[in-house]
């Protein structure tokens, strides 16, 4: 299979990074991992969504939350990039810490987190006004990103990071609605890699998209792993096997079990998971 | 399993039994309703052709061009007027338009909840219930009797006071229809909120937008009440807008009142111009509109 993250190596020092040091924010440098979750708890209004979750991810890897529906996972994931806090009402506590900076900490504006922080949504959401291209270049643009060379190199090698360049590279001015849903998908992805982010965050990116579809999109998962670290939940035990390295286990707000994908798979220590991997439940 | 042969006998037997009743209600509904729709087209349909039959014949480009002759000799006709509606109008529309959907943004956007916004859409929703006449007799003391004469500002003011709510109204409806999807995918793309508003939700929401203010416009360009107290209606052009000016409404309101013949032909004639100004500015939105969105 092309690997193509290894085809256009160059990494885009982006004016809108913003170096995250911030004394008071800087926590001990936990180097081994990009992700570390650190008590971690999620409420909507005064209901507990998700209990001292701790959880360390280690750079360019996948890990996958998977769980029955309503254990947690897709608010834990979205606590990573402080989106949870935006639904009204919800709120979270604990430390994130992302290459040695706590996001949670006050002196952090949310709006910077995201942009190194992408995430992908279980329903694809290319904005219907723009086209292919002015949907890849939104970020960047409304980023404040205006040298026209630089916006037309990322968004090729993007939408090539994301399998979709072949396929589009001759109807960029078409709609982006005027994909198919795989392909709608694959272009949040691009569209989310264009800001160069360092950890990606996917929600069920293929819940709502046809065998083919999704299957293109696991592809794209392994092989964009070598340039960022990939955080996936999925309701798809089998697809947590394929595509992962890490798999965390959740159950009604808690973190059961967490380890490398083949010892959860093979070898679960809890005996809830074990009950969830073999389809007792769920 | 018996009972449940028993229930399926039961419904089979009732569903059989009332199935001719519900043809036939069936039937009467869809009937009467659409009697409805034609009770609701005939008064719209009747008074077009009222006004075609009439006002036809007084248009001419004369109609069209001419200021209005003495009354004895005929002739002329009532572009002052015409230029006068588009003047008070349009300015009304350049005040009331952006305010308006600025207020529309703020409450859908920036302030859903809390008791400021509740107040704001509380007057909004009283202030689109006001009697024009109302509206016109303060536009009157405060206007036109501090300024010292009649005039366009005055009128422009009080229009854009009919139209600001419904703007307001239709801007947040329109907005909140758009998916909330949208938004999160501008947030997870480190964008800020200000920015989300006005590159990403604003455009999808624009179509809607731009209807609401036509329809708007079309609503203040026939009001009358406030013209009459505010603008005075000259047979003169257009002077500046702190001096009076003529208006189609009130135009059309002044001729009729007369008793001469061809005086009441003028009027049908202008409010034949006046209905296809306003067809005209709704199909020229409806084309810019399709213009713009050739996405399917």
């Amino acid at each position: 299979m092309h690997n193509y993250s290894n085809s256009h190596n160059v990494k885009y020092q982006l004016a809108i990074e913003e170096p995250l040091e911030h004394k008071e924010a800087v926590v001990e440098s936990i180097d081994k991992y990009k992700v570390s979750i650190q008590n971690v708890n999620g409420w909507f209004g005064t209901k507990r969504a998700i209990k001292d979750i701790n959880l360390n991810v280690k750079e360019r890897t996948v890990t996958a939350f998977i769980g029955p529906s309503g254990c947690g996972k897709t608010t834990l994931v979205r606590c990573l990039n402080r989106m949870h806090e935006m639904t009204p009402g919800a709120r979270a506590e604990g430390r994130v810490i992302v290459d040695g900076v706590n996001i949670y900490d006050k002196s952090i504006d949310p709006v910077i987190i995201r942009r190194r922080i992408g995430m992908v949504f279980q329903k694809p959401n290319p904005f219907p006004t723009m086209s292919i291209f002015e949907n890849v270049a939104a970020g960047l643009k409304l980023n404040g990103i205006n040298n026209k060379t630089i916006i037309r190199e990322i968004v090729e090698e993007s939408l090539r990071n994301a399998a979709l360049w072949d396929e589009v590279k001759n109807q960029l001015e078409q709609p982006g609605m005027s994909l198919s849903g795989g392909q709608q998908q694959r272009l949040c992805i691009a569209r989310a890699l264009a800001l160069q982010p360092e950890v990606l965050l996917m929600d069920e990116p293929t819940s709502s998209l046809d065998p083919f579809g999704s299957s293109k999109i696991e592809e794209l998962v392994r092989s964009l792993k070598d340039n960022v670290t990939i955080i996936i939940v999925t309701h798809n035990m089998q697809q947590a096997a394929r595509v992962s390295d890490f798999t965390a286990f959740m159950y009604l707000g808690d973190l059961i079990e967490y380890g490398s994908t083949n010892q959860i798979f093979m070898k679960p220590e809890k005996e809830l998971t074990e009950r969830y991997i073999s389809g007792k439940f769920g | 399993m018996n009972s449940n042969n028993n229930y399926r006998d039961i419904l089979q037997e009732t569903v059989t039994k009332k199935y001719k009743k519900r043809l036939f209600v069936d039937k009467l509904v869809t009937i009467l309703t659409v009697v409805c729709v034609v009770a609701a087209i005939v008064p719209l349909v009747s008074i077009l052709l009222e006004v075609v039959k009439n006002g036809v014949s007084a248009i001419s480009f004369e109609f069209i061009t001419q200021p209005q002759g003495s009354i004895g000799l005929g002739g002329g006709g009532v572009a002052p007027a015409i230029q006068g509606t588009i003047i008070v109008v349009g300015l009304a529309s350049l005040i009331a338009a952006p305010i308006g959907v600025v207020t529309g943004i703020y409450l859908s956007e920036f302030a859903k909840e809390g008791t400021f916004p509740n107040m704001v859409r509380f007057f909004n929703d009283v202030l689109t219930g006001l009697p024009s006449i109302v509206i016109g007799i303060v536009g009157y003391v405060v206007i036109v009797l501090a300024m010292g004469s009649f005039s366009v500002l005055a009128g422009s003011i009080s229009l854009s006071i009919i139209m600001m709510p419904i703007v307001v109204r239709v801007t947040e409806e329109t907005l909140k229809i758009i998916p909330h999807s949208l938004r999160e995918a501008g947030y997870s793309l480190g964008i800020s909120k200000a920015k989300i508003t006005l590159f990403i939700v604003l455009p999808s929401a624009k179509n809607g937008i731009l209807t609401g203010i036509v329809i708007a416009i079309s609503r203040i360009a026939g009001e009358t009440a406030p013209l009459i107290m505010t603008i005075l209606g000259t047979s003169l052009f257009f002077t500046g807008i702190t001096g009076p000016v003529d208006a189609l409404p009130l135009r059309i309101w002044r001729l009729a009142s007369q008793p001469y013949e061809s005086a009441h032909a003028f009027g049908w004639g202008s409010a034949l111009i006046l209905i296809l100004m306003i067809l005209a500015l709704s199909i020229g939105l409806r084309f810019l509109a399709q213009r713009r969105s050739l996405f399917k």
